[in-house]
């Protein structure tokens, strides 16, 4: 059996009073889109801050790339190429979507033999290569992020991520404020980014989308994993059954 | 954008368009046009000069104003802190000259002393709004009260009037001309008296400093890794700290030569006026956000340019020149510039993209 990419054991957070993540064990395979499911407040959040960060567990181990890993910060995560893509999608909308796709790395060429300059050509043919390989179509890169649409915005961002070499992209909620067409065209890209071997893991409550995309479904309710179910082999009755709570849990696949 | 919400053809939209993005170039002609009607010798040399030299104060408060009004800051300190650029700088050079230190070397140690010391209230002033999270209109706001004390007790709650000859730099001209007979890049000696007499100046050396700041700083907001930065921030701080942008070290640079602009501008209030005053740049606070604001730069963070602004102090100079001119008492100036500032507002709060994107 393969080495999981991402492999989290016995993971806690509380906070408080409240153990928000409650001895959750997680394994991420190369190539694989897992969506991880459940009601509001059921740990999904803190669980995904945990591998991007943001939160200190306090119990149980992060594993990437087989190794054991502590990630002080968001920037920590970054190094070993966890990428996540929050709903506010984190790009800057007064600029264009090259810049966004450099900000904080920008490409720079010499001045006069000395001065550091913003090397936009560079640039902006770089971010078009990452884009086309991900098929994705903007008119100009040089349009400012506010004059994009929700998809395309989401599209800039994905690529974002994989041009600075994401080896494991977490997308919350990637669906939530867009279109029906745009929601189509980012579930692509999901499909995309699988074929190319980059694992997702997918929140999201739209039924639709989880079973569009994903290879394997996580269930989470109050903090504890309660299912993990192939795609294929169940159904939208029964995840809204293990995610309300309504149904018992009866099995458990092996991955 | 225009061509499709415009119903008139696609020539008319466009020249809307550009009109609506450079709606203040239009006004500065607009402007300059209506002083030359109804003024007395509104274009002659020396009003034009004039028209420079009161541009000066306010680009040069007016650039590190654009720095942080990008970021979504704003610095309301720099008069003030021009005032105590204007103190420290006269102090010292009188100081450093009862010392017995020579002139030039005095003036030159002054200024550089009222620069380094001008640095100082622009750290806390980004130490505050950048690592402890105050606002920055109150973190500047108390700044703007601690540096006016401050000078009031260094200049003894009076004028201080600098040694003799700390005005010649000031003062001087780049381009002397004797018509038919010699154009000279600095002051031409072995002139007869009568030569002498019909000399013209051209251009004053505080504006040839001042511009040239103006472009060095453009340069950097345009074309270099800092300024895109600071267009970064001030489009999404979280989206800047998550790209791995050190936002609060970023930040109190920004408030570093906001406070560095001031302080200079006050070195060159002292060469050209040789007084240091704490209300030298009392009414140049508004004037700064003015030009700002005018320049396309918006309040919320993310817009602005260094030209827009240049363009900004232009209006407010040619504004001020042609009051004086027309024999306008000086005060109704406050009641136009404050129209201007609330009316560029109200542009960027009902046409948020027509102006001020950083290239």
């Amino acid at each position: 059996m393969a080495v999981p990419l991402l492999e989290v054991r016995h993971l806690i957070k509380r906070f408080g009073g409240l153990t928000a993540v409650d001895d959750v064990d997680l394994q991420v395979f190369p190539g694989e889109v897992v969506g991880l499911l459940g009601d509001n407040g059921a740990g999904k959040s803190t669980l995904i801050k945990m591998v991007s960060g943001v939160y200190q567990p306090d119990g149980g181990q992060i594993l990437f790339e087989g190794k054991e890993v502590r990630l002080a910060s968001p920037a920590s995560a970054l190094e070993l190429g966890i990428e996540t893509l929050y709903q506010d999608l984190a790009l800057a909308e007064n600029l264009d979507v090259f810049s966004n796709i450099f900000m904080g790395r920008e490409k720079t060429r010499p001045f006069l033999g000395l001065i550091p300059v913003l090397d936009h050509q560079t640039m902006h043919d770089e971010s078009k290569k990452v884009l086309d390989r991900l098929d994705i179509q903007i008119p100009s890169l040089r349009k400012l992020i506010k004059t994009l649409s929700g998809g395309q915005r989401q599209a800039v961002a994905i690529g974002r991520s994989i041009y600075w070499n994401a080896k494991l992209l977490i997308m919350d909620e990637p669906t939530a404020a867009l279109g029906v067409q745009e929601q189509k065209k980012v579930l692509d890209l999901v499909r995309m980014l699988r074929s190319q071997g980059i694992p997702v893991i997918i929140i999201s409550h739209q039924m639709y989308d989880v079973f569009a995309v994903t290879d394997r479904l996580v269930v989470m309710r109050r903090g504890k994993k309660v299912a993990e179910r192939i795609t294929k082999q169940t159904d939208t009755d029964e995840v809204v059954g293990l995610i309300t709570g309504a149904e018992e849990v009866t099995k458990t696949v092996e991955s | 954008m225009t061509e499709a919400t415009l119903p008139m053809g696609r020539e008319a939209g466009r020249a809307a368009g550009w009109a609506g993005r450079n709606w203040a170039v239009l006004f500065l002609a607009l402007e300059f046009a209506a002083f030359t009607a109804f003024g007395t010798h509104f274009v002659s040399l020396e009003n034009v000069q004039n028209v420079l030299v009161a541009c000066t104060f306010v680009l040069l408060l007016g650039i590190g104003e654009t720095f942080v009004i990008i970021t979504g800051g704003i610095d309301l300190s720099v008069g003030f802190l021009m005032g105590f650029g204007t103190v420290t700088c006269a102090k010292a050079i009188v100081l450093l000259r009862t010392a017995g230190v020579p002139l030039l070397a005095a003036i030159l140690l002054g200024a550089l002393i009222s620069l380094a010391v001008g640095l100082f209230p622009g750290l806390v002033n980004g130490l505050l709004v950048a690592r402890l999270k105050v606002p920055p209109f109150l973190a500047t706001f108390g700044m703007y009260g601690i540096t006016y004390g401050a000078a009031e007790i260094i200049c003894n709650n009076t004028q201080i009037t600098a040694p003799e000859g700390t005005g010649y730099a000031g003062n001087e001209y780049l381009f002397y001309w004797v018509p038919g007979k010699v154009l000279s890049f600095v002051r031409p000696e072995g002139l007869s008296e009568a030569d002498l007499r019909g000399m013209v100046t051209l251009v004053p050396i505080i504006a040839v400093i001042t511009f040239l700041v103006a472009a060095l700083f453009a340069f950097v907001l345009t074309r270099t890794r800092f300024g895109r930065h600071t267009y970064a921030i001030g489009g999404n701080m979280d989206a800047a700290t998550r790209a791995g942008i050190n936002v609060p070290r970023h930040l109190t640079y920004v408030y570093v030569i906001s406070s560095a602009f001031a302080a200079l501008a006050g070195v060159l209030f002292v060469l050209r006026y040789v007084t240091g005053t704490s209300d030298a740049g009392s009414s140049l606070m508004l004037d700064a956000v003015v030009a700002v604001v005018i320049g396309g730069a918006s309040l919320y963070g993310g817009k602005g340019t260094v030209k827009g602004t240049i363009i900004g102090a232009l209006i407010i100079a040619v504004l001020e020149t042609g009051m004086v001119n027309l024999g306008i008492p000086t005060f109704n100036r406050y009641i136009a510039i404050g129209g201007i500032l609330i009316f560029a507002v109200l542009i960027d709060q009902f046409f948020p993209d027509l102006v001020g994107r950083g290239k």
